[in-house]
């Protein structure tokens, strides 16, 4: 029913219809109104991840460990969380510098190593051979599988086919072709292929339909719903071990640790998936999009791998048909001939995806790479001669196509039997795995050295050569077997298996610890003890800056070039006509009319060299630039002086910086100092202006009363005599008032002297009391002293505690009516403090007043009756005084009732000697 | 006899304001605040007022502008005795209708010489704010 013509048609109708979506996507994105710009294609064109072993080998996998075929999906999606950081700053790098290639990248690092470029090239290619004989083998495989409908068959031993018979080898050719006209169709070597992109993106929603098509026919149809496959198989015992994590055969923990890192390198540096994840990225913010939707994508594609691998192992339990197929031989043994086609399509999608979009990449690689920089450097003279470059190019491509493909063939021959389809993507993700410390490092550590990372990859890849390689050759026959058994030369500890002893785990977390011991080891070691060239420090602030810098970077370019050499050196790659039009675009928008006109400077030269790279490779631009640049040779010394006179301006606009922070807070400091100083020049004028009123008060009695007397020589004696006593009392008001200004003005500037010793505030009221005790008898008032029997310790100047005393008392007796005052002292103390109050019944304050008597020259009283005597700066002076021992004065009152003044002390815990 | 009155609240030196005017053969009265010089202006009707600018109560540049508002004493004198010196007390002073200032401490002299001045026949009659310009 199903010819091999029904087949092949599909197939070709399929493939055709994928070209007429990219040459569509083509289209668009020449009109400028890109098909792929959105975070959705970007995210299923990331699903490039999920091949023909996705497809086919998971539930192979699935089928002899149970969940142990998870890890390769958990790992991604856990990167993915890294993906904002790491894959961001790439995409940046690589836009920038117009990287093309994994290879590309990590030669640009390192300084624009051409050596660097090729043995990443080298890896790339040998390590991802196995991976894209999977892909043949799986095609070729289901290809006979389904040719044998409605019987299934498991196909015979290649070993046994004549080349020319084999279904691989053709479908190798084929899709070579396609490979090439999907990628190396344009004329313009443009690193990024829109077409190819859109195509990929629908391919991931092909195989995806495929595979949730099967996974619902298996789990609803031919059984009843994934419960009952499940409990089907949980009555076997040989199944129901599957189904616990690290239950399986290889699926101990620790390979469960390694196969998820190991995925989640190759998420990043599998070649397809850092052309799809970086170079063909149009917008770095898909990312956001992406890091969830892609995700989502790979939990859909693995929802039916358990259910198709249990359902398998119920439906044919002899064990005859490889679980590698159960895929498509579950619908065949139902006679469901389009599901089993439609199965077919969805592999040959995941199968082509890969192939097209690695084979791409690696061909970039190989070209720009391997081919390029030894060809221009023996052949430069005759080159620059030569026709435009860009078909060269395009040649060069083609055959790397057609090369690799073929050696996949060949691995495919070589290995491919001796290892289910999960077991040779394995390789190939560990080989890819050894690029990690190289970019990442380069990314993240800017003393990471071009020697560091030569030596880390390079013996990254000898031990993952000798680990995993060799023996899966070994293992085909193609090399001894007693290497394996025995180690080269009966050497038990090199055994490629069991390096140095180390044993009890699967192959490939095995080959890994080893590998990647080595290759880390190696770049850090290596990179510590090695020195970076100029070109290198460049490229390695360039990468590892990359987010944080802005603006075009200039570079530290010397020498001399004309714009028409440059155009026509980039002519020569893209195409005259295509460098006509960048060189115009340029220099339109260095507002230039013609590009002939434009200089030929640092920028000019760096934009050629960027757009070549976008041709050529990082390396080779470089090389090109130079040859028609007569670039004064810039020393090691020469560039590390730019460099530190960089970072010296940089120091220097950062100190200008704080600086400026400085004098910004000082002007602040200072304009508040200068409110204040205002502030306090208005109080002192106020001050001035109260101190020489109250100066001239007694002044002018004096000045009258001596010219008076002068005058007046036959004044009577009663009268003389009262005006001389008015004089004398005056020249006292005159004399005490003087020292109180003074004194005020000594305490508030601090400049007063302070004698503190612990006091006994009841032997300071008790010589306050004797001092008064004559003022108090004048006026006829009596007083009450009430000390504590325990001594009452203050920390305080004794001089001055008296003024505040003898302050208190003499305020006291001169606001009390003569004959009828009484004051009372009271001296109290709790665990804090110590306070007096002094009390008297006098005419007391009013509210309103309270506050005012304790500022300079306010005074209080009747005013009907005399002017109070007194200064009005006493109580200012002892609310300083008491202030400064830390203590507080204030006052009771009601008008009428007598005031009661109060200030408590601290008390010292030092008792008084 | 032309009869002034002394507005001053320290008693020093009213009590020299009032044996000076007397020894010149004046008659005095004193008052102690400005409300008790207001009172004192209208019952006793001066032809002089020698008037402290720091009274308690009501301050001289008050009692001096109540006064001129009052067109009873159309005739009476102001000599304002200021202890600040200022150019802003003189201002308002002689704004509120002061006819003559003596800042403390004055000479006696002086302070007769104005009081003598003021109380002569055909002096300045106030007239308003341009008396000092």
């Amino acid at each position: 029913m199903l010819q091999g013509w029904v087949i092949v048609c599909a197939s070709f109708a399929y493939i055709g219809f994928l070209f007429a979506i990219a040459y569509r996507a083509d289209k668009r994105a020449d009109q400028g109104r890109s098909l792929i710009s959105t975070p959705y294609v970007y995210a299923l064109s990331l699903g490039v991840y999920a091949t023909a072993w996705t497809f086919y080998g998971s539930v192979g996998r699935a089928a002899s460990d149970g969940v142990g075929f998870l890890p390769i999906y958990i790992g991604p999606t856990l990167m993915m969380i890294l993906w904002w950081f790491v894959v961001r700053k790439m995409i940046r790098v690589s836009k920038i510098n117009r990287l093309t290639s994994l290879a590309d990248f990590v030669a640009s690092r390192y300084g624009k190593s051409a050596l660097l470029g090729s043995l990443v090239t080298i890896i790339a290619v040998v390590g991802i051979l196995p991976y894209i004989s999977l892909q043949l083998k799986a095609i070729s495989t289901s290809f006979q599988i389904l040719l044998q409908y409605p019987d299934i068959v498991m196909p015979q031993k290649i070993g046994t086919a004549n080349v020319l018979n084999d279904t691989a080898f053709y479908i190798a050719f084929f899709l070579a072709m396609f490979t090439i006209a999907f990628g190396t169709r344009q004329l313009d070597v443009a690193e990024r292929h829109e077409g190819m992109v859109a195509a990929i993106a629908f391919e991931s929603l092909v195989k995806l339909i495929a595979f949730l098509a099967v996974g619902v026919y298996v789990t609803f149809f031919m059984f009843n719903g994934p419960a009952d496959i499940f409990s089907q198989a949980m009555a076997r015992p040989e199944l129901a071990v599957l189904a616990t994590p690290f239950g399986g055969a290889a699926g101990n923990y620790v390979s469960w640790i390694w196969l998820t890192i190991l995925s989640m390198l190759a998420i990043l540096f599998l070649p397809r998936q850092f052309q799809i994840a970086v170079v063909e990225n149009v917008d770095e913010k898909h990312l956001n999009k992406a890091v969830w939707l892609f995700p989502l994508y790979m939990l859909a594609i693995n929802l039916f791998v358990l259910p198709i691998a249990f359902g398998g192992l119920l439906h044919f339990p002899d064990g005859r048909v490889n679980a590698d197929t159960f895929v498509l031989t579950l619908p065949m043994s139902e006679r469901q001939e389009w599901l089993a086609l439609l199965v077919f399509i969805g592999g040959l999608s995941a199968a082509t995806g890969m192939v097209i979009v690695e084979t791409i990449a690696l061909s970039t690689m190989v070209c720009n790479d391997l081919v390029m920089p030894p060809l221009l450097r023996f052949t430069r003279a005759r080159y620059m001669q030569h026709e435009p470059l860009a078909n060269l190019l395009l040649d060069i491509r083609r055959a790397a196509i057609i090369g690799i493909l073929m050696l996949g063939y060949f691995y495919y021959l070589l290995a491919g039997e001796a290892y289910a389809l999960v077991s040779i993507g394995l390789i190939s993700f560990a080989a890819v795995a050894q690029f990690a410390p190289a970019v990442i490092g380069g990314l993240y550590w800017r003393n990471g050295t071009r020697a560091g990372a030569l030596a880390g990859l390079s013996i990254g890849f000898l031990v993952w050569g000798y680990t995993l390689m060799m023996p899966a050759f070994a293992q085909s026959g193609w090399a001894s077997i007693s290497l394996i058994d025995q180690g080269p030369f009966g050497i038990e500890l090199l055994k490629p298996l069991q390096l140095f002893g180390l044993k009890g785990l699967d192959q490939t977390s095995h080959a890994m610890i080893w590998s990647m011991l080595a290759n880390v080891s190696a770049y850090v070691l290596v990179s510590l003890l090695s020195r970076q060239s100029a070109a290198e420090r460049i490229q390695a602030t360039l990468f590892v800056d990359v987010l944080s810098q802005t603006g075009e970077r200039t570079g530290f370019w010397r020498g001399t070039a004309s714009a028409v050499s440059l155009q026509t050196l980039v002519g020569r790659f893209l195409g005259p006509a295509r460098a006509a039009d960048l060189f115009d675009t340029y220099a339109r928008s260095r507002g230039v009319a013609v590009a002939e006109e434009l200089d030929a400077d640092a920028r000019l030269v760096r934009f050629a060299e960027i757009q070549l790279a976008g041709a050529i490779g990082a390396s080779s631009a470089r090389a090109m630039v130079s040859s028609v640049v007569q670039e004064e040779p810039l020393g090691v010394d020469e560039v590390m002086a730019i460099i530190d006179e960089a970072s010296q301006a940089i120091a220097y606009s950062q100190k200008l910086e704080e600086k400026q922070a400085e004098l910004e807070a000082a002007t602040r400091d200072l304009r508040n100092a200068n409110e204040q100083l205002k502030a306090l020049d208005r109080l002192k004028d106020d001050f001035i202006s109260t101190v020489t009123h109250e100066l001239r008060t007694p002044l002018t009695s004096i000045r009258a009363f001596s010219e008076i007397l002068h005058d007046n020589p036959d004044l009577a004696v009663e009268e003389r005599a009262r005006f001389l006593g008015i004089l004398v009392k005056e020249s006292e008001r005159l004399t005490r008032l003087i020292n109180q200004v003074l004194d005020l003005a000594k305490l508030e500037s601090g400049a007063a002297e302070w004698q503190n010793v612990t006091l006994d505030l009841r032997e300071i009221v008790d010589a306050a009391v004797n001092a008064t005790s004559q003022l108090f008898k004048a006026k006829n008032v009596h007083l009450d002293v009430a000390l504590p029997t325990a001594s009452a310790p203050v920390a305080a100047d004794r001089d001055r505690l008296m003024q505040v005393m003898l302050n208190l008392l003499s305020n006291s007796i001169k606001f009390c009516e003569p004959g009828q005052g009484r004051v009372a002292i009271t001296v109290s103390q709790d665990a804090e403090s110590v306070r007096v109050d002094v009390r008297d019944n006098g005419v007391g304050i009013a509210k309103a007043d309270q506050k005012l008597i304790f500022e300079k020259f306010r005074q209080v009283g009747d005013t009907l009756t005399e002017k109070p005597p007194g200064t009005g700066l006493g109580l200012a002076i002892c609310r300083q005084i008491i202030g400064h021992f830390g203590g507080r004065l204030w006052v009771e009152s009601e008008l009428a009732q007598g005031a009661t003044f109060s200030f408590s002390l601290p008390v010292t815990h030092l008792a008084a000697d | 006899m032309s009869l002034v009155l002394v507005a001053e609240d320290e008693p020093a030196i009213a009590t020299s304001l009032e044996f000076l005017l007397r020894k010149s053969g004046y008659d005095t009265c004193l008052a102690r605040d400005g409300d008790a010089a207001l009172a004192l202006a209208h019952a006793r009707r001066p032809q002089l007022i020698v008037l402290d600018l720091m009274l308690p109560r009501r301050n001289g540049i008050d009692v001096c502008r109540a006064l001129r508002a009052d067109p009873r004493h159309a005739m009476l004198k102001v000599l304002m005795l200021t202890a600040r010196g200022g150019t802003a007390d003189i201002d308002s002073g002689l704004a509120a209708g002061v006819n003559s200032y003596l800042v403390k401490p004055f000479s006696t002299q002086e302070l007769l010489a104005q009081v003598a001045q003021l109380l002569a026949p055909g002096s300045v009659v106030h007239d308003g704010d341009e008396s000092r310009e």
